[in-house]
């Protein structure tokens, strides 16, 4: 099901500054990164799909909803994490998740249920009931996410979640959204400028840079598994490199390692016999996948 | 907590009851805005002062109503109670006013509004109703024991408990006036920092600092410029109007002449234009 859908999407704030350039993807349900640099747009984007910026120019649906004149439907079923700090110090995170939940249009019993519900599955407990001025950074980015969480949506935004949080907390953090994306069946949508730590949770990936699409795609082609076998020994890389060359093979040295473009299965066998008539010590021999960074760092240096 | 993130399964919950528009979220926030006004919800330390100050309009009205009761004399009229507790309505004005906007800006909650189905007029209208009704209970509620007292120690029966009545209106009335204007005020310069003693210190100011101006058009020798004095601050603002409306019995003792109206032009001008920059300053601040 694809839940957002932008057409060349526009945004020029006063004073000439693009955030956003032509920005035309459609994104499916599930956990979808949204990668770039800091000021690539992100923040803009976001604040475009709840309506609180309109667009300058091009279309964007959420929901199948316009969030420029449906904003009321669109706001219901979406959840928003600011990056900045945005919690009163001096009430307890219970009482403010419930007065944000009344917020979304709960009633009095059915906000007070679901905030304590929404705490729980961030992984509050008693300390809900403490002032949110005692509360560790790990534990107000919790209850940034709860009170996101609290009025069922369908769609959360993310902004920089994992901001501020230790190794710890970052995987915790992690965990929690791919839980919520994979078991709760919220689509979730996590801004973040580190590449490596939304592919890990991420169904899709968008890049952006400088308000322009980078590359918007399922991480499953990402990283689909590329034409060429690693082959590493304990020593005769070099005879090895020789040896291969001479059957023909196209061999490329990447430091210790040999890379060999395969062109067929049988590649497996005639390294390995090289390997075994040579009589070195094979370490490593595998299938080389993609890792995400690599790709964008590849089109990264292509634009530029 | 734990760190490490343990989850207990119990399962996620959707949620397929009723959401309610955007009336019922204005009411659930004038609620909250009007609970926290006098620390309801809030720490002990949040108490104090709003207690403290409605505790002294209280003793007042109840030591009042005791003079009345025993003496049958009226030292304070039911409209002139507002008049002489001003200096306390601002000190009111000066705490709450903070409380209700500058606290938001300073954690920096508007996005969790904004990204909500709430406006920002909404917001606007909510925690400004909620200003004016705190003041006004500030004022009404005190008036009101100040009626009882008379109303029970009546030597004229029924006819006494109505005079009274038609006292006590007429002054809910006026406290509304005054509950508007000082609302409305207090919200804007408290609209525009996120420091809550900031905020509080030019409520004050505000208030205080256009007293000297009134003293000083109203020693000029020109009897126009006497007559307008009260224009150049709010309590007197208020005041004249009182005086001008109840015919001299009320309000201040200015000489306001025959510019009555223009009093009250002003005061409903000063509560609309309060009113509409504090939505221009709403809507640039919901544009995150």
């Amino acid at each position: 099901m694809t839940i957002i859908v932008t057409d060349g999407l526009t945004k020029t704030y006063g004073g000439g500054v693009t955030a956003l350039a032509d920005l035309t993807v459609a994104v499916d349900a599930g956990v979808i990164g949204l990668v770039g640099a800091n000021g690539a747009g992100k923040s803009t984007f976001i604040k475009i799909m709840l309506g609180l910026v309109p667009p300058s120019g091009g279309t964007v649906r959420v929901f199948d909803l316009d969030p420029v004149v449906q904003t009321d439907k669109v706001r219901a079923r979406v959840g928003y994490m600011p990056e900045n700090d945005c919690l009163p110090p001096d009430v307890s995170a219970a009482e403010f998740v419930t007065h944000l939940a009344r917020m979304s249009g709960l009633p009095k019993t059915a906000a007070r249920e679901r905030a304590s519900e929404a705490l729980r599955h961030v992984g509050l407990y008693e300390e809900r009931y403490r002032q949110i001025g005692g509360y560790s950074t790990g534990m107000k980015q919790r209850v940034k996410l709860a009170q996101a969480l609290v009025h069922d949506p369908d769609l959360l935004l993310l902004d920089e979640p994992t901001n501020g949080l230790d190794p710890a907390g970052r995987d915790a953090m992690l965990s929690l959204i791919h839980r919520i994306g994979s078991e709760f069946g919220i689509s979730v949508v996590v801004c973040s400028h580190l590449l490596g730590e939304v592919e890990r949770i991420c169904d899709s990936l968008i890049a952006i840079e400088g308000g322009r699409l980078l590359r918007a795609d399922r991480i499953s082609t990402m990283t689909e598994a590329s034409d060429v076998l690693a082959v590493e020994v304990a020593d005769g890389t070099d005879e090895l490199f020789a040896a291969l060359s001479e059957q023909g093979l196209p061999v490329t040295r990447d430091g210790r390692m040999l890379l060999v473009a395969m062109e067929s299965d049988a590649a497996y066998d005639r390294i390995l016999r090289s390997v075994a008539d040579l009589d070195l010590n094979l370490h490593r021999l595998d299938q080389r996948r993609h890792r995400v960074a690599e790709l964008f760092t590849k089109k990264e240096t292509a634009d530029v | 907590m734990s760190e490490t993130g343990v989850i207990h399964d119990i399962g996620y919950q959707r949620y397929s009851g009723v959401r309610l528009g955007r009336l019922a979220l204005q009411n659930s926030l004038f609620v909250h805005g009007l609970r926290a006004a006098f620390g309801l919800g809030r720490s002990a330390k949040a108490k104090i002062f709003p207690w403290l100050v409605f505790g002294i309009m209280l003793l007042t009205a109840v030591i009042l109503a005791a003079i009345r009761s025993q003496t049958g004399q009226e030292f304070i009229t039911y409209a002139g109670f507002a008049d002489s507790m001003s200096f306390l309505i601002i000190f009111f004005v000066a705490i709450v006013a903070p409380q209700l906007v500058s606290r938001d800006l300073r954690a920096g909650t508007l996005p969790l509004y904004f990204s909500r189905p709430l406006r920002a007029a909404d917001y606007v209208f909510a925690k400004f109703a909620a200003m004016a009704a705190a003041i006004w209970l500030l004022l009404g509620v005190p008036q009101f024991i100040m009626f009882l007292g008379a109303a029970f120690t009546t030597k004229k029966g029924a006819e006494g408990v109505f005079d009274e009545l038609g006292g006590l209106v007429p002054a809910w009335g006026y406290s509304l006036l005054w509950a508007l204007t000082f609302a409305g005020i207090g919200l804007l310069i408290a609209s525009f920092t996120g420091k809550q003693a900031f905020a509080a210190g030019g409520i004050v100011a505000v208030f205080l600092m256009s007293t000297p101006i009134v003293g000083v058009l109203a020693s000029l020798p020109s009897t126009t410029a006497n007559g307008l004095a009260g224009l150049a601050s709010p309590m007197t603002l208020i005041g004249g109007i009182g005086y001008w409306v109840s015919g001299g019995s009320n309000g201040f003792d200015l000489p306001i002449g025959r510019f009555g109206p223009i009093y009250a032009i002003e005061a409903v001008c000063l509560i609309a234009v309060t009113m509409l920059l504090l939505l221009a300053r709403y809507r640039k601040v919901a544009s995150l």
